[in-house]
């Protein structure tokens, strides 16, 4: 199976009170396109950092991240945000819904931002598919915790990604409502076929995944079912 | 599998959709924000538009003040050749002379010092001399009768027919006098106007040898248009006979000016709060963008590129700073109409408040330029916005380096404030100093900000209670408002100080004779032989002598060794008789401008004089100069030892020429002097 992300030797170093911390170090993995990964680990381990430079949100020290086949290191931070609005979506822990956009536009946004057309319409089909037509006027601050993710899973898979970045999308959500906005996210990954990368603590949930990356102290202590992402 | 870059295409309609989208729930206080611009363009405009109409109307009623196309006058004299010379000007005349007299009320007994005014021609040609009834102005001159300024009507209980005596002459009240050219309300409380027909003054026995009278002439043209250009022609001639000419256009310039003080503190409060709206346009976008920081790194995750983040939020910024400009705007003009209500008794004409739109165009176009100017510098961090912030909020500033735009924009704002600012001071050393002086009090407000997060960070014991801890520890933490906060607050009070401070000082030099400490009656020309029955007169209607001034009459002989004779272009500095005085310290009304002031000399010292300034440029004297001074047949050489800016508008007696205790008196005629000369006195009828 292809891949649909390449990470080389990537590293991640930061400049602390005048000292070096390594946050990733020497990091390498492929991940097929259509296969669902979680990267685990324990808290300050790396692993929201290294969904940071997969995504192309930040850039590595070194090493190269090889996204649906364009090296994200040659590109500055506006051809990142084009390669993002293309190939990229993304669910938050904390939702990320713009405060003053109703669902409807939320879900819209990454649409309008590529130029596409008949955007209402999709828009609100997605909003169907999570179960919040009836809510798409509703701003975010009208709407429960779960129906916030709800909304933000619309959002993501609105501009068909290569692949969706989720990040502890469960971190704020009661124990019944995680469950619910779980299966959804597999059933519009399945429907989708897009790869799923989610990044959580949570063991149950990377459960689910096919392939599991688990990071300790900046760098990959366990990959199992490796050969699943070659 | 793709390997080339996706392309990407925002319309710019988007952009507005999403700056409308994203300024939703916060346009109410985005405009509280910036409401510090709404009230810095509506002073502005408020001003502004003042100044305007204030202006217009001058130009409008110049003629009106001046009541003709040339007028000349002259305290001497007037010479047979400048008399043919008068008879040949204009396509109409008028005669006035003007003096001062005393008028005494027949009726109610009462007497009071006037101006009167001899008139006799149909001037004024523009405007009216208002009177109660309105053809009084009109036929007063046909007869013995006088037109009474109101006020003296009111204090003296006097009616229309009512009769005033006028020197050897009884005239009858014709009319009341309502207004006169260039005449204020407040100028006529002090020195009311009493005008009579020229004809009649000589049977009036009050002009004798030695009288100060003041000869105007007053002439209409059918053509206006050269009497500048005669007046600059005849300018040596006019000096030499002893004349001054006025026309509309020098009145003008004259009106204008003595409105300086007041157009200055107008524009310098419309300035300052200016300056604050700069101040809290800055630190309200800064707030704002600090807010905003979550949702613009979510579209930025979006894929938002980082110029159509920072363009999302300049279409915010640009329509918020029009409308706040606009309602500023609209305010300032509403404004504008309050002012002439509260300064009418000091203008000498007629204000008509109009809609300024040249006022109002350059207060949208500022208030626009500010909003975005100063908003800039947080904008401009918008492209920096990490996408990393949606996921983890980033303690570290992006990019580390000061972007090369946000220098260029500080760049912009230090010219924006010292164009602005020379704007309103004309001189590029005032400019200079100011706005080195605000990026003084910037530096100087910076550093106390960093000292006060050190010391808070070094010197907050753990040991305190967690109140104290916690409130004081926001000082320091990271995205704390500290910086901002002491900058906007600190330049904000040191803005209003200046304001008040400036206030102050104008308020001070206006301050007219209500003050317990400003007498409100001055006696001149008291003799020696004349002090001992005055103290006891005024101590018997208990009025406590103030001041006591000597007034010395005196001519210029030769100045650097010229005499007049062979000085024929400084005619005016030998013309004039001069009163001075001698005194050992300056009056309040008085300040040193160059030179040092000598207040005591002793004898055989060098004299050196006080000259104020004004007097000093008509008569072509500088610093050092040398004059000779004729006191009464007395020859006293004397050095300029400073010029003075003098307050002639204070209620006291104030001198062109003031010479150090002991300049005069040492010479051998003092004694002669102290007998002839007079004593300048001044009395208020309150005790204290």
């Amino acid at each position: 199976m292809e891949s649909i992300l390449n990470i080389r030797n990537v590293s991640k170093i930061y400049q602390s009170a005048g000292r070096e911390l390594t946050v990733l170090d020497n990091i390498n993995f492929s991940i097929a396109a259509g296969s669902t990964v979680a990267i685990t680990g324990p808290s300050g381990s790396g692993k929201t950092t290294l969904l940071g430079l997969c995504a192309g949100l930040d850039s590595a020290s070194s090493g190269t991240v090889e996204l649906n086949g364009i090296a994200l290191e040659k590109l500055n931070e506006d051809e990142r945000a084009a390669i993002r609005n293309q190939y990229v979506g993304f669910i938050f822990q904390n939702f990320q819904l713009l405060p003053t956009l109703t669902a409807l536009e939320n879900v819209m946004v990454p649409l309008e931002l590529r130029g596409a057309k008949n955007i209402s319409a999709h828009a609100l089909e997605l909003l169907d598919k999570v179960g919040l037509a009836d809510r798409s006027h509703h701003y975010p601050v009208q709407l429960s915790g779960g129906e916030q993710q709800r909304v933000s899973l619309a959002r993501a898979f609105s501009n068909q990604p290569a692949i969706l970045f989720a990040d502890e999308p469960t971190g704020n959500l009661d124990a019944e409502t995680s469950e619910k906005v779980i299966k959804l996210l597999f059933d519009l990954n399945k429907d989708a076929g897009t790869t799923l990368i989610i990044v959580t603590h949570d063991l149950e949930l990377a459960a689910r995944t096919a392939r599991s990356i688990k990071i300790k102290g900046g760098v990959i202590i366990s990959d199992e079912n490796p050969t699943y992402a070659q | 599998m793709p390997n080339s870059l996706p392309k990407q295409s925002v319309k710019f309609s988007w952009l507005f959709k999403m700056a409308w989208r994203d300024s939703r729930k916060n346009r109410a206080r985005l405009l509280l924000f910036i409401s510090a611009i709404v009230l810095g363009i509506a002073a502005l405009v408020a001003v502004y538009s003042f100044k305007d109409n204030l202006q217009r109307d001058i130009d409008a009623q110049a003629k009106e003040l001046t009541g003709a196309d040339l007028v000349l006058d002259s305290r001497k004299g007037v010479s047979k050749a400048m008399q043919k010379m008068l008879d040949t000007l204009g396509d109409e005349r008028s005669q006035e002379k003007t003096f001062a007299s005393m008028i005494y009320f027949q009726k109610g007994g009462g007497s009071r010092l006037v101006q009167m005014k001899a008139l006799e021609g149909n001037y004024p040609y523009y405007g009216t001399i208002e009177t109660i009834p309105l053809a009084a102005a009109k036929y007063f001159q046909s007869g013995r009768n006088a037109l009474v300024d109101q006020t003296l009507m009111l204090q003296f209980n006097a009616k229309v027919g009512d009769s005033v005596k006028i020197g050897d002459l009884i005239f009858n009240i014709m009319g009341t006098l309502t207004k006169a050219p260039g005449q204020t309300g407040i100028g006529a409380s002090i020195a009311p106007t009493v005008y009579i027909p020229l004809q009649t003054l000589d049977k009036t026995n009050l002009i004798k040898t030695g009288s100060r009278i003041n000869n105007k002439f007053y002439f209409k043209y059918n053509d206006p248009s050269k009497i500048d250009e005669w007046v600059k022609k005849q300018n040596s001639r006019l000096e030499k006979e002893g004349f001054d000419a006025d026309t509309v256009e020098s009145r003008k310039e004259q009106t204008g000016r003595s409105f300086k003080d007041v157009n200055r503190f107008l524009a310098l409060s419309g300035f300052i709060a200016l300056l604050l709206g700069c101040i809290g346009v800055g630190s309200a976008i800064h707030v704002y963008i600090q807010e905003k920081l979550s949702a613009i790194a979510t579209l930025r995750c979006l894929g938002l590129k980082s110029r159509h983040a920072f363009l999302i939020y300049l279409i915010q910024v640009f329509f918020i700073g029009l409308i706040a400009a606009v309602l500023g705007a609209a305010l300032g003009t509403g404004i504008q109409f309050l002012l002439p209500l509260v300064l009418k008794d000091f203008l000498p004409i007629e204000i008509t408040m109009q809609v300024s739109w040249l006022a109002v165009g350059q207060g949208i176009l500022l208030g626009l330029i500010i909003s975005v100017l100063f908003a800039l510098p947080s904008l401009l961090s918008v492209r920096r916005i990490s996408p990393l912030n949606a996921i983890r909020i980033s303690f570290e500033k992006a990019g580390g380096k000061r972007d090369p735009l946000t220098w260029l924009v500080y760049l912009l704002m230090a010219v924006f404030i010292t164009a602005f600012t020379h704007l309103q001071m004309k001189t590029w050393i005032q400019t200079l100093a100011f706005t080195a002086s605000i990026a003084i009090a910037f530096t100087l407000l910076i550093i106390l900000s960093k000292l006060l997060m050190f010391l808070v960070r070094k010197l907050l014991p753990n040991s305190s209670p967690y109140l104290w801890r916690q409130g004081f520890a926001n000082l320091y933490r990271p995205n704390n408002q500290t910086l901002m906060l002491t900058v906007s607050i600190g330049l904000s009070t040191a803005f209003i100080c200046t304001l008040f401070f400036v206030q102050g000082i104008l308020m001070s030099r206006v301050t007219l004779s209500s003050g317990s400490n400003q007498p409100n009656m001055v006696m001149f020309d008291i003799q020696n032989t004349q002090k001992e029955g005055l103290d006891s007169l005024t101590k018997a209607f208990k009025l406590p002598l103030m001041n006591q001034v000597p007034v010395v009459t005196m001519r210029i002989e030769e100045i650097n060794g010229k005499k007049a004779s062979a000085d024929t272009s400084n005619m005016r500095a030998y013309r004039n008789e001069i009163r001075a005085t001698y005194q050992d310290t300056l009056t309040v009304a008085e300040k040193i401008t160059s030179g040092k002031w000598i207040g005591k000399i002793k004898p055989n010292e060098t004299v050196y004089v006080s000259l104020d300034q004004r007097y000093a440029q008509q008569i072509h004297v500088e610093l050092n100069d040398k004059i000779l001074f004729n006191v009464q047949g007395m020859m006293i050489p004397t050095v300029v030892g400073s010029l003075r800016e003098v307050n002639w508008s204070r209620m006291q007696t104030n001198f062109r020429v003031v010479f150090p205790a002991g300049g005069i008196r040492r010479s051998a005629a003092v004694s002669c002097i102290d007998d002839q000369g007079a004593i300048g006195r001044s009395f208020s009828p309150f005790p204290g």
